[in-house]
């Protein structure tokens, strides 16, 4: 995976490559019940409520802490190309749907050579200070989620 | 009020200001020769920079320095490699996942 932070242009750029065809990555990005089962880092789980995945729907959806907590955000489609390209606002949300603005412009490139899926994806925050916040939210997740690792790395250990 | 550090750093002469502070202490009144904005322009970011805590003032006489904060902007850097952490998690279980519906699908 690559990942470039550009502060200047507040753009976060995420390359990866997936040893998959196109066809069933680009459904693993635009399915609900695909989606919540990688979206959101473990320990968290993600929980799609409403999903129209064409220009002019949204996915409104929620991050959920192990203890339940919802975190509400929707991404309203923007653009569609088919199994090529789409375009995604992204913000925060309460569990009425009411946007908390700002939010960011996510732009995702597909493309498939020799059976693998490059995905490109570059997020373009309008105020880094939402950035921040997203970050802060995820430093706890993150390291939450490194201890999941460690456990399930244990468990296999112990019964190998 | 605690500001936003990106924001700190978004702006252009900010960043200028902050790598002039790095190599070392300054007034308002060297900062500005290096502008072609107003002292007062120039103390409106040194406030900033200052509510975000990434410079310090300290007396020196009758002047004041400001001095960067070295350690604030190394969060900057944690923030996002917390964030970057995201993302291998994500596409680690986007990894898991793609292998268990080949499998099903009977693919090799």
């Amino acid at each position: 995976m690559e990942f470039i932070v550009d502060k200047q242009t507040k753009t976060v750029s995420i390359t990866k490559e997936f040893a998959a065809h196109l066809s069933l990555v680009w459904d693993a990005y635009t399915q609900a019940e695909l989606l919540d089962q990688w979206w959101a880092p473990k320990p968290m789980t993600s929980r799609t409520k409403a999903m129209d995945f064409e220009v002019g729907g949204r996915r409104f959806y929620a991050m959920v802490s192990p203890e339940g907590d919802e975190r509400w955000a929707v991404q309203k489609y923007t653009s569609i190309t088919p199994k090529t390209n789409f375009k995604f606002f992204n913000a925060f949300a309460d569990k009425d749907e009411n946007l908390e603005l700002p939010g960011s412009d996510w732009d995702l490139n597909f493309s498939e050579q020799d059976g693998k899926t490059k995905v490109s994806i570059s997020i373009y925050n309008e105020s880094l200070e939402r950035m921040e916040r997203v970050i802060a939210m995820g430093f706890q997740q993150g390291a939450e989620a490194q201890l999941q690792n460690l456990e399930d790395l244990l468990g296999k250990l112990t019964q190998g | 009020m605690r500001r936003d550090i990106f924001q700190a750093i978004a702006d252009p002469t900010r960043r200028a200001i902050i790598a002039l502070i790095a190599l070392q202490a300054m007034t308002p009144n060297a900062l500005a020769e290096h502008f072609d904005t107003t002292r007062q322009a120039v103390s409106k970011h040194l406030r900033i920079l200052t509510e975000c805590e990434l410079v310090t003032q300290e007396q020196k006489g009758r002047e004041i320095y400001y001095r960067l904060e070295i350690e604030k902007m190394k969060e900057i850097d944690e923030w996002l490699e917390q964030y970057r952490k995201i993302w291998e998690t994500r596409y680690s279980q986007l990894d898991d996942l793609l292998a268990t519906i080949k499998k099903q699908k009977g693919e090799k």
